[in-house]
């Protein structure tokens, strides 16, 4: 259904009609994370094109899902550089030094990075459509009225235009999970973080949210995805990269990561999950 | 069990209407319920009858006194305490509880020692040591420390002993205050908070909207709780000295009449009825702070 459209996209950097370069949506450069004495990120360095979809995927505890967190600053990266749309994300360069960067300005980094959680985190104590107009109302000083609208339409997106006034609790785990997503784009970011949006689901639930996941793909949103979805990632993605141990092992076209590994450690991983 | 396994084996027709015979036991007897239900009621209507016979309880001076215009003042009086002095605890110990979350060290420690102190000394010794105030700093200078004073005031003038009441119920509150609202700000689930910054919300936006509402709904039970002790703590007011409350105006008047139990249960009847009020209000604020939550809202 999908693969016509995958030819659409465009991979690695791109060059608009002037000649100018237009840099990638995100790239990181050799990017570390610790905890204490734990090294969860080794030196992370990747690319994601505008418009391109990277499935993450690995055992747990590979950091995956860490490296995700420091995309939109969730996680402060230890050492190395990430920048979303050609802007360093977390600190500022001013004079050959790094700044740390205001939480305001940083709140207002994220804006423009969606992020849908493994268990939803709805805001239990809001209706659906209130947990959708919630940040714009309140960061970007949207009026309320066209907010809602907005609201609605993407709920007409994911399949929920019916349930703008219930609450996250009386929705099904997987209907809860497309008003996240929903909710994530109500702020129109150029790029949508996942971290494992299925794993928390009902087998049968499991598809509706893919549906989703899989026609925000072919409008062209650029969307990094932290799955256990081999099935997803080998449809949708641009890129496959497989993590273990703090470090991307292997990463290249879907058909060649999942269907043609390369590296020992990625084919004892895809053995156990395939 | 073997008659389940009847009903199983021949469905509908001996039922009629299609559905499974409906077990019509003899419902089992509890003797022992019926017999402490009367001894129970006799207890109590031996104890009514008494209390209307009995002389000493004086009935008619509680009618006489249960609207007199001292009460019902000294009444008034009791909720201003209640009230001013929970709203001083309320505001401290939300500041306390946020300190106790702050990453500043300082913060936390000076958080931490005033619970230490409020918390582990006894109320009516900290009304005493506020009416001693004045005699403690007998003036307030204004100005730069270790520079000039802008002006004096005599600490005497300035608060009066029912400030001093609100003063001290109140800082004492706070301390149990700060430890409500600091369980009600942890028990909010941590991807709530995380969700919300990557939505871009700043801290406070994510406080204000997202964490308190949701810490409500912890907080406010409790805080009922304090709000009607607080009522009935007012009645310590007299160690500062302050007389004008209901139980020490009560007592003031007994001991001119000589009819401390008809004025003692004045005053009872005056708190009682204040807590049952509070405890309607506390039922309809927790109510809306359940919005969403089935579980909470099938409690309240």
């Amino acid at each position: 259904m999908t693969t016509e459209s995958t030819q659409g996209r465009a991979g690695g950097p791109t060059v608009d009609g002037g000649g100018a370069r237009v840099p990638d949506m995100v790239r990181a450069e050799n990017v570390w994370k610790n905890y204490g004495n734990l090294d969860v990120l080794k030196g992370i360095s990747l690319r994601v094109g505008r418009g391109e979809v990277l499935c993450l995927i690995g055992p747990s505890g590979s950091g995956k899902s860490t490296f995700l967190r420091c995309i939109n600053h969730l996680e402060k990266v230890n050492a190395g550089r990430l920048w979303v749309d050609g802007e360093l994300i977390g600190y500022r360069e001013r004079g050959g030094a790094l700044h740390e960067m205001h939480p305001k300005d940083a709140a207002r980094q994220r804006r423009n990075i969606g992020m849908v959680f493994q268990q939803f985190n709805l805001f239990p104590h809001m209706t659906v459509l209130d947990n959708i107009t919630c940040a714009p109302v309140l960061t970007t000083g949207a009026k309320k009225p066209q907010a809602q609208q907005r609201a609605r339409e993407l709920l007409d997106r994911v399949g929920l235009a019916d349930k703008a006034s219930a609450y996250p609790e009386q929705l099904s785990g997987g209907q809860q999970q497309r008003v996240a997503i929903a909710r994530a784009l109500a702020l129109s970011p150029k790029l949508m973080l996942f971290d494992e949006p299925t794993s928390a689901l009902d087998p049968e639930l499991v598809g509706e949210v893919l549906d989703v996941m899989r026609d925000l793909a072919d409008a062209g949103m650029t969307m990094v995805v932290v799955t256990h979805e081999m099935g997803f990632a080998r449809e949708v993605a641009d890129t496959v990269a497989f993590m273990d141990g703090g470090v991307v092992v292997e990463m290249g076209a879907p058909g060649d990561v999942i269907g043609n590994p390369q590296h020992g450690r990625t084919r004892a991983f895809l053995s156990k999950v395939l | 069990m073997s008659a389940v396994n009847v009903d199983a084996a021949s469905p509908a027709p001996v039922a009629g209407a299609g559905g499974p015979h409906r077990i019509d036991a003899i419902p089992l007897r509890h003797p022992g319920r019926w017999t402490a239900a009367v001894v129970l009621i006799i207890a109590v209507a031996l104890f009514l009858y008494g209390a209307a016979t009995n002389p000493a309880y004086s009935w008619d001076y509680y009618a006489k006194y249960i609207f007199d215009q001292r009460i019902s003042k000294a009444a008034t009086v009791t909720l201003e305490l209640t009230v001013l002095s929970m709203i001083l605890a309320i505001l401290v110990g939300v500041l306390m509880a946020v300190m106790r979350l702050s990453p500043n060290a300082v913060l936390r420690g000076v958080s931490w020692t005033y619970l230490w102190i409020f918390r582990g000394t006894p109320v009516y010794v900290q009304l005493v040591l506020w009416g001693l105030f004045a005699t403690i700093y007998k003036s307030i200078r204004v100005g730069i420390p270790f520079g000039p004073t802008f002006f004096t005031i005599t600490s005497a003038d300035a608060i009066s002993v029912f400030w001093l009441a609100v003063i001290g119920l109140g800082l004492n509150e706070a301390a149990y205050m700060a430890e409500i609202v600091r369980a009600g700000i942890i028990s909010v689930n941590h991807g709530q908070i995380e969700a919300a910054t990557a939505l871009g919300l700043t801290w406070w936006q994510t406080m204000r909207h997202i964490t308190l509402p949701q810490a409500m709904r912890i907080i406010i039970p409790p805080t009922g709780n304090e709000v009607i002790s607080m009522l009935k703590t007012t009645s310590l007011v007299t160690a500062v000295p302050f007389t004008m409350d209901l139980y020490t105006r009560s007592r003031d008047i007994s001991a001119e009449t000589f009819t401390p139990i008809p004025l003692l249960l004045v005053a009872s009847t005056w708190y009682l009825a204040f807590t049952s009020v509070l405890m309607v209000g506390q039922y309809f604020l927790e109510k809306h702070f359940a919005k969403g939550l089935r579980r909470a809202g099938a409690h309240g």
